[in-house]
């Protein structure tokens, strides 16, 4: 990389792109201070909002385009709820639709060039994760009461090897919040940073057009890791929502 | 001195990425494998095939954060 820089002068960090900014002014960013990342989870929401309100207020029987896209939305993470934490988690499904949907659209907003990736922020995934991490804990206690520790204890293993195996389920149970949601930013941000190392090789003249070719298949695939990171993450909440409803394996 | 060190640690992260993308293609390979034998079985184990995807490249992820983590914050 040195080297690069020294002869085709080639002056770009990958990981710049990430950098939060305050809109207005360069102050200190605070907890209050309207930054980049503000605004684009604010799209992110707009276009939600926009999607569903404007898309269901025909209630047509015909659906129009919009409509249709958020009808396939809608059954298609009402099925996943429905087929992974079975009919008793269903009430639990607009937590769900709101975790899928936030990630889905901050995740192809952010395929925008020049724009900023919410998702990409561990600080922002780690709300997400550690928020389905405490309310499934929560709701595992509240709905079992100390029967949810059973979760740990393996009553079918042999019977000397269930202490080790009660450690190593603790263990994977607090790891889970961590793997949940490095694992999107993780993905959002190598991503990105992927796109950007190609982008800085399109700057020199020999190796451009397999450096664009490049660009292009990269884009391609953030297109699908975009919807399967968002999957994923929704579909491991349903995972975690359904050992807590049911812990007893 | 300790940066260089930094960077081939960084670059030593790396080979998890290697790792990742062999636990990604094994996952991948045996559900197409068992796809193809029993096709009418397959639509219901998509699910668990991404979430097999998801556990194998979550560790990938996790060496090239180690990488990050070396060359920008170490």
């Amino acid at each position: 990389m040195a080297e690069e820089k020294a002869e085709g002068g080639l002056v770009f960090h990958p990981l710049d792109q990430f950098i939060v900014k305050p809109l207005f002014g360069d102050g200190p960013v605070q907890w209050y201070t309207v930054t980049n990342l503000t605004l684009w989870m604010a799209i992110a929401l707009l276009a939600i909002v926009g999607v569903f309100v404007l898309g269901s207020r025909g209630r047509a029987v015909i659906p129009s385009r919009l409509q249709s896209i958020g009808e396939l939305m809608y059954g298609f993470i009402y099925k996943m709820v429905e087929d992974v934490t079975g009919k008793d988690g269903v009430k639990y499904f607009p937590y769900i639709m709101t975790l899928f949907l936030f990630i889905l659209f901050s995740n192809y907003l952010a395929l925008i060039p020049m724009s900023y990736s919410p998702t990409s922020m561990i600080a922002v995934t780690a709300v997400l994760g550690f928020g389905v991490f405490i309310c499934v804990t929560a709701l595992g206690f509240i709905l079992n009461g100390p029967k949810f520790l059973g979760l740990f204890w393996m009553s079918d293993a042999p019977a000397i090897l269930r202490p080790i195996i009660a450690v190593i389920e603790v263990i994977s149970y607090f790891v889970r919040p961590v793997s949940h949601s490095i694992r999107l930013a993780g993905n959002i941000m190598a991503g990105h940073a992927v796109l950007k190392v190609f982008a800085g090789f399109a700057a020199l003249t020999l190796v451009s057009p397999v450096a664009i070719f490049g660009i292009v298949a990269i884009y391609g695939l953030e297109v699908l890791v975009c919807g399967i990171q968002a999957y994923v993450f929704t579909i491991l909440t349903c995972v975690y929502l359904k050992d807590a409803l049911h812990p007893s394996h | 001195m300790e940066g260089e060190l930094a960077h081939i640690g960084a670059g030593l992260a790396a080979i998890g990425s290697g790792a990742a993308a062999i636990g990604v293609g094994t996952v991948a390979g045996n559900y197409l494998a068992g796809a193809l034998r029993n096709p009418s079985a397959a639509a219901g184990q998509t699910a668990t095939l991404f979430i097999g995807l998801a556990f194998a490249e979550a560790l990938g992820i996790f060496a090239f954060l180690v990488s990050l983590l070396l060359m920008f914050a170490v």
